[in-house]
C-alpha cells in the first residue's frame, strides 16, 4: 500500500502547527501517526523523538525515521519536504512583510500574544509525551533531575540526554 | 534582550559588504557544518557561526531574525536558515541554508530509524530509551521555563498558557482550533493600547 500521499498530507499539516517549536505539533502528531495511520506505536514515537534530541540539527529530524518506516527512502524524503517546505515558504514571504511592519503597533501585540500560546502548546506537547515517558518514580526522577540541572547549570542538553541513557541502562534492565 | 545586542560586532555597511560576496556553496557549507555539529540546540551555534565567525549578519539582525522565527510556525533552526539565506542570496540562499542545516541530522535519523526498527526490542535498548525519553521530558520543561522568562510580558499570560494546555490536553480541541481561539484572545489582550500596563519586565 502506498503511504506517500498520506505521509505528505499528515506532515504538511503538522508543519503549520509548529508554532514556537516542534513540540507544539506533538499531540496532533501522536493522533495522526499512531492512532489514525498506525505507522508506529506510541512508545516508538516517544523513543524516536527522544533519541532525536541527541542528533545535531533541527530537533524534529526524527520525522525522517517515521517516513522511512512507512515509505522507504521516498517516504523519508517526502516527509522532510512536506514538514519543512510550507513553513520555509511562509518564513520567506512573511519575513519581508514583517520587516516593513516595524512601526505597526499590532506587530508587537501579535508577538506578545503568541508567546504564551506557543509556550502553552509546548507544555501541552510535553504533557502528552510525559503520559508515555514518565511512568514511575525513576522516570519522574530523571525528568525532574534533567530540568533542575538545566535550570541551574550551563550543560549541553544532548549530553544530559546521553547520560540519562546510561542511567536507564543501570536502572531498567530486568535482573 | 541580550546585552550584546546593543553593540553590534560590525558596522552595518561592513556587514553588508561581506554579505555581498557570499556564494550559494558557502551558505550551504556553513549551514551543513552547523547541521552536523549543533548538538543540544541549534540557536547558539547559529550565532557563533553567522555573527561571530562569518560576520554575515550582525547581532541586532540576529536577534530580529530570531524573534521573527519564533513567532512564525516552523522550527527556529530552519526558519533562521531561510531568513539568513534569503538575506545573503535570495531564494537559492534560503534553499542552500535549509538543506544544509537539515541534511546531517536527517541522514543520522534515517540510519537510527532503521537500527531502532531492527533492535528496538532488545532489553538493553529499551532500558536506555526509557531514561532518554524521561530526560527529553525534562528538557522540554526547561525550554518552557526559559521561554517563559524571556518571552512573557504580562502576568496574565499564565492564564493563556493554562487555557492552551487545558484546551489541548483536557478538552481535546486540537492544536489548530486552540491556536486560533486562544491566540486571538491573547493578541487582543496585548492590543496596542494595553501593551504598556502591568508588565513583568520594566
Amino acid at each position: 500500500m502506498n503511504q506517500i500521499p498520506a505521509l505528505i498530507r499528515v506532515f504538511a499539516y503538522l508543519s503549520i502547527l509548529t508554532v514556537g517549536g516542534g513540540m507544539a505539533a506533538f499531540p496532533e502528531m501522536k493522533i495522526l501517526t499512531v492512532d489514525v495511520h498506525h505507522w508506529l506505536t506510541f512508545p516508538q514515537l516517544i523513543h524516536l523523538y527522544s533519541v532525536g534530541q541527541m542528533a545535531p540539527g533541527p530537533n524534529m529530524m526524527m520525522i525522517v525515521s517515521i517516513g522511512q518506516w512507512a515509505g522507504g527512502i521516498l517516504g523519508a524524503i517526502a516527509v522532510v519536504v512536506a514538514f519543512f517546505g510550507p513553513t520555509a515558504v511562509l518564513a520567506f514571504i512573511v519575513a519581508k512583510a514583517w520587516k516593513k511592519l516595524e512601526k505597526w503597533p499590532w506587530r508587537t501585540s501579535i508577538q506578545q500574544g503568541l508567546a504564551p500560546v506557543s509556550i502553552g502548546l509546548l507544555l501541552a506537547g510535553c504533557f502528552s509525551m510525559a503520559k508515555g515517558a514518565v511512568t514511575g518514580t525513576e522516570t519522574a526522577a530523571i525528568a525532574v533531575g534533567v530540568l533542575l540541572i538545566l535550570m541551574q547549570y550551563k550543560v549541553n542538553p544532548a549530553l544530559l540526554v546521553l547520560a540519562s541513557a546510561g542511567v536507564g541502562l543501570l536502572t531498567f534492565i530486568p535482573k | 534582550m541580550t546585552e550584546s545586542a546593543t553593540k553590534p560586532a560590525l558596522q552595518p555597511d561592513e556587514t553588508t559588504a561581506r554579505a555581498a560576496a557570499v556564494s550559494i556553496w558557502e551558505i550551504f557549507l556553513e549551514f551543513l557544518i552547523i547541521g552536523a555539529t549543533s548538538f543540544g540546540g541549534v540557536v547558539p551555534y547559529l550565532r557563533g557561526s553567522l555573527v561571530t565567525k562569518r560576520h554575515w549578519i550582525d547581532d541586532k539582525e540576529f536577534v530580529e531574525m530570531l524573534s521573527i522565527s519564533q513567532s512564525l510556525p516552523g522550527l527556529n533552526a530552519t526558519n533562521m536558515a531561510v531568513l539568513v539565506g534569503e538575506k545573503l542570496r535570495g531564494v537559492l540562499g534560503s534553499i542552500a541554508g535549509i538543506v544544509g542545516v537539515c541534511l546531517p541530522g536527517g541522514l543520522l535519523m534515517f540510519a537510527v530509524g532503521i537500527f531502532y526498527r531492527q533492535h528496538g526490542e532488545h532489553v538493553w535498548i529499551t532500558a536506555a530509551l526509557k531514561g532518554v525519553a524521561a530526560a527529553a521530558v525534562g528538557l522540554i520543561l526547561s525550554t518552557v521555563v526559559s521561554l517563559s522568562k524571556k518571552a512573557l510580558t504580562h502576568n496574565f499570560d499564565f492564564v493563556f498558557i493554562a487555557a492552551t494546555v487545558i484546551a489541548v490536553n483536557r478538552l481535546h480541541l486540537g492544536v489548530p482550533r486552540t491556536l486560533v481561539a486562544v491566540g486571538i484572545l491573547a493578541v487582543l489582550f496585548h492590543r496596542p493600547c494595553n501593551a504598556q500596563e502591568g508588565s513583568v519586565k520594566p
